[in-house]
C-alpha cells in the first residue's frame, strides 16, 4: 500500500515537474509547480513527517506560489517568444539535470542516505520532535537564517519604497481615531 | 482616566457591539412583512389600476368620442376613432389603450367630461404574452360590466373631494 | 473490532461528516436569509415548503439549470476548474475537524475522536487548507481575461493572504497553551468548564481570530467582492449560475469552518460550560457553540457597512499582526515569569 502510494506520488511529482519546463504559458507553469509542490507533501507524510508535508502546503502552496502567480499574472506572456529559446538551452539545461542525477546517484550509493529506515510510529510527535531539535541543536543556524530573512525583507522594502512627495496621501490612522466628539459640534439655535 | 476607558472601550469594540445590539433589537420586533397573494393592503378609492370604459344604467355606453383622454394621454396609448351612428350620435368605433405604455397617470379619467374612461382598482392583468396587454373596446367594456359596482363606489367616496 | 466493521464505521463516519457539512452549507444560505429578514423587521423567505425550508433546494435547481455563460476570451480549463479549486479545499479542511467523542454504543472500546482524519498537526492541516482556497480567486480572476475581475482578484488575494498571517499569529498562544497541535488535545487541554477555556487568557487573540475569519471568508464588513456598485464586485464578475454559486457556497463553508475552528480552539470544542451539564453530549455542545458564531457572521452582515480597502489592508497588518506578535511574546512571559505561571498554570495543560 505504502509502496503504490510512493510511486504514484513520485510519477505525479516527475510529471509535475515536466510539465513546470514543458508547459508554454507561464501561469500553467505556476500551477504545475503547485501540483508537483502536492505530491511533495504526500512524500513528506509517507515518511511519517506530516509535519513537514503540511508546512509545504502551507507555507509554498499557500503563501509563496501565490506571490508567484501574483508575478506571473502581471507578465506579459509572449507564447512565440518563449518556445524560441527552448532548444538553445537545452544542452545547457541538459547537462546541468545530468550533472545533478550522477551526484544524486553518487550520494546515494556512497551511503549518505540510510539503507532502510524505521517508522517512527504514531506515538512519536514529529512536530514537538522537530521543534526540540530546532531549538536545542540547530538554534543558532535557525536564528541566522531567521535574521537573514528579516534582513531581505527589511532590504527590499527599503530599495523599492518611494514616498512622492507631491502626491497627496490619506493617513488612516488619523481618519480612524477620529471621534464623534472632534467632529460635531452641537449649536443652539435662537 | 477618560484615555483608559477610550482604550478599553476600542479594544472591546465596544462601538461594534452597540450596533450589534442595536440590530439585536430589531431581531424581536413584530415583523411588518405583508405576505401578498393571502393579506393585501387597503386600496385607496383614487387607485389607479386597469382602465374600464362604463356605460350609463340604461346600457347606453358613456363615451362620447370627444377625445379629449386622447389628447390629455402623456404616453400616447390611446387610440380612438369615430364615427356618426345611425341615430345621429357620435360614438367610437375604436377605443383601444396599450397598457405597455400607459403610465397610470389618471389624466385621461381626470379629462373625461362623462365619467365614461375610470381606472379601477384592478392592478393583477399580467399576461404571458404582450399583445394580451392592448386592451380593444370590448374588452374595456367587460372590465367596466365587471366592475361597475366598485368603480360608482369609489366614485362616490371620492366626490367630496372633487 | 474486527477489520471490515473498522472499514464500515470509517465510511459510515465519512459520510456523516461531509454529508452534513454539504447540507449544512447550503441551509445556511436559508438561515442568513431568514436571520437577515428578521432583523430587517421582514419575515424571510417562507414560501417554498414548510416556514420556507426547502427553498435552498429550489436556489440549487435554479442554479444548475441556469446557463453558465463562459467569455471568449477566457482560458476555457481554469475558468471552469477555478469555482472548484475555491470549493474543494474548503471542504477538505472539515476532514481534520473533529465533532465530538463517543464509544458510541460501547463500539469502540477507548473513547473515539469524531474526525475523519485525528492527525498530529490537524490545526496545521486546517489552516493549510484554508489558505489554499486563495487559488480559487486566483484563478477565477485570470481565467477571466478581464480587467475587473483581475482587479477584483488583486484585491481579494492581498486580503486573504494577509489576514492569514494575523490568523496563523493569533493562533500560536493556543498552540504554546495547549502544548498540541492535535485539534482533539486542544480541546482535552480546556476541560473542566468554562473557566478553562482559552477564550479567557487568549481574548484579543479570540477577537482577532474571529474577524480575521470573516475577512479569510470575506464575509462583511470585508466583502469587498460583493460590492459591485462601487467596485464592480470582485474576481467573479464573469462568473453565472452553477458555477457562481460555487464561490459562494465557499465562501459559506468558510463560514462554518471559522465557526467551527473558533469554538474549538477558544471555546472548548465539546465541553460543557459547566461540569454539572456534562450529561448533555458534547457534540451538542459542538454544534450549539459552533451556530452561535454563524449567527454572529450573519447578525454582523445584518449590522455592519463594508470596509474600505486600504483601512482593510491597516487593521491586518498594522494592526492585528503587532497585537497578535506583542500577545504571543505576552503569553510566552508569563508562562515562565516567576508568580505569574503559578496563574497560567491553570489553563497550561502540559505542565
Amino acid at each position: 500500500m505504502e509502496r503504490l502510494f510512493f510511486d504514484l506520488f513520485g510519477a505525479a511529482s516527475v510529471v509535475a515537474a515536466l510539465g513546470v519546463v514543458l508547459a508554454r504559458n507561464t501561469m500553467y507553469s505556476v500551477l504545475w509547480l503547485i501540483f508537483c509542490f502536492f505530491n511533495l507533501a504526500g512524500l513528506f507524510v509517507l515518511l511519517d513527517a506530516e509535519f513537514l508535508g503540511i508546512i509545504l502546503i502551507l507555507v509554498y502552496v499557500g503563501a509563496v506560489m501565490v506571490l508567484f502567480m501574483f508575478v506571473v499574472m502581471m507578465l506579459e506572456v509572449d507564447v512565440a517568444s518563449l518556445r524560441e529559446g527552448f532548444l538553445r538551452y537545452l544542452p545547457l539545461g541538459g547537462a546541468l539535470a545530468l550533472a545533478l542525477l550522477v551526484e544524486m546517484v553518487l550520494a546515494a550509493r556512497a551511503g549518505l542516505f540510510a539503507k532502510h529506515a524505521e517508522h517512527l510510529g504514531r506515538e512519536v510527535n514529529n512536530t514537538a520532535e522537530i521543534g526540540k531539535l530546532l531549538y536545542t541543536k540547530y538554534l543558532l543556524g535557525f536564528e541566522i537564517a531567521a535574521v537573514i530573512l528579516l534582513v531581505a525583507l527589511v532590504g527590499a522594502i527599503v530599495l523599492v519604497i518611494r514616498a512622492r512627495k507631491d502626491a497627496k496621501y490619506q493617513n488612516i490612522a488619523r481618519q480612524v481615531r477620529v471621534r464623534k466628539e472632534d467632529r460635531l459640534q452641537k449649536v443652539r439655535l435662537p | 482616566m477618560g484615555w483608559l476607558a477610550r482604550t478599553a472601550k476600542t479594544w472591546l469594540l465596544w462601538e461594534l457591539v452597540q450596533g450589534l445590539l442595536l440590530t439585536g433589537k430589531y431581531l424581536f420586533k413584530k415583523k411588518i412583512t405583508v405576505e401578498y397573494p393571502e393579506e393585501r393592503t387597503p386600496l385607496s378609492p383614487r387607485f389607479r389600476g386597469l382602465h374600464a370604459l362604463r356605460r350609463y344604467p340604461s346600457g347606453e355606453e358613456r363615451c362620447i368620442a370627444c377625445k379629449l383622454c386622447e389628447v390629455v394621454c402623456p404616453a400616447l396609448a390611446i387610440y380612438i376613432e369615430s364615427e356618426e351612428r345611425e341615430d345621429g350620435t357620435r360614438r367610437t368605433t375604436r377605443y383601444e389603450i396599450d397598457m405597455t405604455k400607459c403610465i397610470y397617470c389618471g389624466y385621461c379619467q381626470e379629462a373625461c367630461p362623462v365619467d365614461a374612461i375610470v381606472e379601477t382598482q384592478i392592478f393583477e392583468f399580467a399576461t404571458e404574452n404582450r399583445e394580451d396587454l392592448y386592451y380593444t373596446k370590448e374588452m374595456l367594456l367587460a372590465v367596466g360590466e365587471r366592475m361597475e359596482r366598485q368603480i360608482r363606489k369609489n366614485l362616490e367616496a371620492d366626490a367630496k373631494y372633487c | 473490532m474486527s477489520g471490515w466493521q473498522q472499514l464500515l464505521a470509517w465510511i459510515a463516519e465519512i459520510l456523516a461528516i461531509a454529508i452534513s457539512v454539504a447540507l449544512s452549507v447550503a441551509y445556511i444560505t436559508y438561515f442568513e436569509r431568514r436571520i437577515i429578514g428578521w432583523i430587517q423587521v421582514r419575515k424571510g423567505c417562507n414560501r417554498v415548503g414548510p416556514a420556507g425550508l426547502l427553498q435552498p433546494i429550489a436556489d440549487m435547481i435554479k442554479l444548475v439549470f441556469k446557463e453558465t455563460i463562459i467569455p471568449a476570451p477566457a482560458h476555457k480549463v481554469l475558468f471552469v476548474l477555478a469555482p472548484i479549486a475555491a470549493l474543494a479545499p474548503m471542504m477538505a479542511a472539515f476532514a481534520a475537524v473533529p465533532f465530538g467523542e463517543t464509544t458510541f454504543f460501547g463500539l469502540w472500546k477507548a473513547a473515539h475522536v469524531m474526525a475523519i482524519g485525528n492527525i498530529h498537526v490537524g490545526l496545521l492541516y486546517v489552516m493549510a487548507m484554508s489558505s489554499l482556497a486563495v487559488y480559487g480567486m486566483l484563478l477565477a480572476g485570470w481565467a477571466s481575461n478581464t480587467k475587473y475581475a483581475f482587479l477584483g482578484t488583486m484585491r481579494s488575494t492581498c486580503q486573504v493572504i494577509s489576514y492569514e498571517i494575523a490568523m496563523g499569529f493569533a493562533l500560536v498562544p493556543v498552540m504554546m497553551l495547549a502544548g498540541s497541535l492535535n485539534l482533539a488535545d486542544i480541546v482535552h487541554a480546556q476541560e473542566g468548564g468554562f473557566w478553562h477555556w482559552y477564550v479567557i487568557p487568549l481574548f484579543p487573540m479570540f477577537l482577532v481570530y474571529f474577524i480575521s475569519g470573516a475577512a479569510e471568508a470575506a464575509r462583511i464588513p470585508f466583502d469587498l467582492p460583493e460590492g459591485e456598485a462601487e467596485l464592480v464586485a470582485g474576481y467573479h464578475v464573469e462568473y453565472s449560475g452553477m458555477w457562481f454559486a460555487s464561490f459562494s457556497l465557499a465562501e459559506y463553508a468558510a463560514m462554518i469552518l471559522i465557526s467551527l475552528m473558533t469554538s474549538i480552539l477558544f471555546l472548548g470544542g465539546w465541553d460543557a460550560p459547566i461540569p454539572q451539564l456534562a450529561f448533555i453530549p458534547g457534540t451538542v455542545w459542538l454544534l450549539l457553540k459552533t451556530s452561535f458564531f454563524v449567527f454572529v457572521f450573519i447578525w454582523m452582515r445584518a449590522t455592519f457597512p463594508r470596509y474600505r480597502y486600504d483601512q482593510l489592508m491597516r487593521l491586518g497588518w498594522k494592526v492585528f499582526l503587532p497585537w497578535t506578535l506583542v500577545w504571543i511574546a505576552v503569553v510566552g512571559i508569563c508562562i515562565y515569569a516567576p508568580g505569574i505561571s503559578r496563574v497560567m498554570d491553570f489553563w497550561l495543560a502540559w505542565r
